[in-house]
């Protein structure tokens, strides 16, 4: 990808959150020095489990949230550096996915109000004007013209995501970052979800960052992948090669975790992992990895583990080669 | 994948539900009932009587209630059903421009504190702090020695007390809301604090805001009665329901002419009755979980 132009520069992005207490304060370390890039047009998966800072990296690029420290380029422009005034500006250039299509649609406004509230904040005049395009991002997400005046309740899980799609892309973004969008939705509508954002991503050459903790939907949908653990990235590779050649041992745990549909399978060379994620307010010292780590040497409390190229477009974070 | 038209009648809006819950509720409705023709009576009486609050009778001083004044005359031969309705006019014209004015105070501070920021909302809550610790009486002396006793002072210190509360209310309601994808989305398209609170704030606080204003109605009706009997209130000759009840207080009056006082303080005690009682109405239609019952 070293060839390409980056579209998306991510520079040492963290995230530490300060907890107060009576006698006692505690740094919650969200996020740590990422930093990674992502071409115009590509998908980029962002994979880990619960609490590795997934959606703190999704909202702090966009700055839903404000880095503690780092850059975030987005074409040049330096979205940390950013006055209030000209982020809100820039805001329609990159747009945002939530999780939960329940909690992302205001109850108190029809779904005509929620497809043009971002026009109206991005200065688009003429109410009719404002209509049509939000007539025309319902249609792209195969909706019917007559949801416009009807409130967000009276549609699906389903629906309703299609529906907070719609909102994203009415703005015309450049880049989308979609924060597990189809984790709570039934399985059934996952595969339309996911191939309706998959097309719309392609037919306007959207630049996307796609959250998720499940490996199978990463892979259908991303070029390159990024493993995350505990807020500090373990693995960049393209989807094929993380999945058919990880290098890292967190990655490895990851893909043997995910289930198969035969209950007969050979499960001997599963690799299970010991253990709970450690406490983000006190990380392991070195890797953070290494305290649930099979192949850990004492090497790996001593040092952060840089992350290295292994191989064109293929970087890891571990000082064992195993 | 096809386009299904959805073919169900149009649902209403969640105002309108609200509403419709309000309209089954029989306690509610009484009140309204009560309270709307009370309104209509303080104010198609002026039009049609000939008798106005301050018509001097001489010939019925200190009468009971009789075919030409039917609920008596005061001491000094004034109609004590026309003061009544014009005390009435003049509480609930207090009443309301407080309330409305601390409604709106009320609602930007605590949205501004919500929503705001840290910095905002540690300058609102504290001016919330102090305007809590403002004691009302003092207040009122202070104002009068400067502007004289009157209406507007009175409506002036019943707005600066009554406020504070609602704030708290407002950015509790709002320090949550901030957090809800739907405001975050808002956010991230752009929105600025004005928008947060026109678009999302005051939608999703009308529940509170309604059940404020009519609560704080009849709370500021029995304040203005309270300061008017000290005599801090509405000064005479103008009515209030607090001032007739001052002007009624000795034990010549309480014994022997009961009426100057027992209608007063009936109307008083009815009006702030169903003004609860709407207000109670309110706060059941916009709670989604009384949805069933």
């Amino acid at each position: 990808m070293s060839e390409q132009t980056d579209f998306l520069s991510v520079r040492g992005l963290t995230k530490h959150y300060v907890q107060r207490g009576i006698g006692r304060r505690q740094t919650v370390h969200a996020l740590d020095d990422v930093s990674f890039t992502v071409a115009r047009g590509e998908t980029v998966g962002l994979v880990g489990e619960s609490g590795s800072g997934k959606t703190t990296i999704g909202r702090a690029i966009l700055r839903l949230i404000e880095p503690t420290a780092g850059q975030v380029l987005l074409d040049g422009t330096d979205v940390t550096a950013l006055s209030p005034r000209a982020l809100r500006r820039f805001r329609k250039r990159m747009q945002y996915v939530f999780q939960d299509p329940y909690a992302s649609l205001s109850p108190r406004m029809t779904i005509g109000e929620i497809l043009t509230e971002g026009l109206v904040l991005q200065g688009v005049r003429g109410r009719e004007k404002r209509r049509q395009m939000a007539l025309d991002a319902l249609a792209s997400v195969d909706l019917p013209a007559d949801a416009l005046d009807r409130y967000a309740f009276e549609f699906s899980g389903g629906q309703r995501q299609r529906i907070g799609i719609a909102r994203a892309l009415v703005l015309e973004p450049e880049l989308i970052v979609a924060d597990e969008p189809v984790s709570a939705l039934d399985v059934s509508v996952q595969a339309q979800t996911i191939n309706l954002l998959r097309s719309l991503q392609q037919r306007n050459n959207l630049t996307m960052l796609f959250i998720s903790h499940d490996l199978g939907v990463v892979e259908y949908v991303c070029d390159r992948i990024i493993v995350l653990f505990l807020g500090r990235i373990m693995e960049i590779a393209s989807s094929e090669t993380l999945l058919k050649a990880p290098r890292h041992p967190y990655t490895r745990a990851l893909i043997s975790a995910v289930p198969g549909l035969d209950p007969d399978a050979d499960r001997s060379g599963q690799q299970v992992l010991q253990g709970d994620i450690p406490n983000p307010a006190n990380p392991p010292s070195g890797c953070v990895f290494r305290t649930r780590c099979p192949h850990a040497i004492d090497r790996c409390a001593a040092e952060v583990p840089p992350l290295e190229e292994v191989e064109p477009g293929h970087f890891k974070a571990c000082i064992r080669d195993v | 994948m096809a386009t299904t038209p959805i073919s169900h009648p149009r649902a209403k809006s969640p105002a309108r539900r609200a509403l419709g819950r309000f309209g089954s509720k029989p306690g509610a409705m009484i009140g309204l009932a009560v309270f709307a023709s009370l309104l209509l009576l303080m104010l198609v009486h002026p039009l049609v009587s000939g008798i106005g609050p301050n018509t001097i009778d001489l010939r019925a001083i200190n009468q009971g209630p009789s075919a030409s004044h039917w609920l008596g005359t005061d001491g000094v031969g004034r109609d004590v059903f026309a003061r009544l309705l014009e005390g009435g006019r003049i509480s609930l014209l207090v009443a309301v421009t407080s309330s409305v004015a601390s409604l709106v105070i009320g609602f930007l501070i605590g949205a501004v504190a919500g929503l705001g920021g840290r910095i905002a909302d540690a300058i609102a809550m504290r001016s919330v702090d102090v305007a809590m610790t403002l004691p009302p009486v003092i207040l009122l002396l202070v104002l009068a020695s400067i502007t004289g006793p009157g209406i507007g002072p009175t409506i002036l210190v019943i707005s600066l007390l009554s406020w504070p509360v609602l704030s708290r209310l407002v950015r509790s309601r709002l320090l949550e809301l901030g957090q809800r994808d739907f405001v975050v989305a808002s956010r991230g398209m752009g929105a600025g604090l004005g928008h947060l609170i026109w678009r999302h704030a005051l939608p999703n606080s009308i529940d509170i805001l309604v059940v404020f204003a009519t609560l704080q109605v009849a709370s500021a009706i029995l304040l203005e009665a309270g300061l008017s009997f000290l005599g801090l209130g509405v000064p005479p000759p103008d009515a209030s329901w607090g001032n007739m009840l001052f002007a009624a207080r000795s034990t010549t009056v309480l014994t022997n002419y009961p009426w100057q006082w027992m209608f007063p303080g009936l109307a008083l005690v009815v009006v702030v009755l169903a003004i609860n009682f709407i207000g109670d109405g309110l706060r059941d239609a916009f709670d989604p979980r009384s949805e069933g019952a």
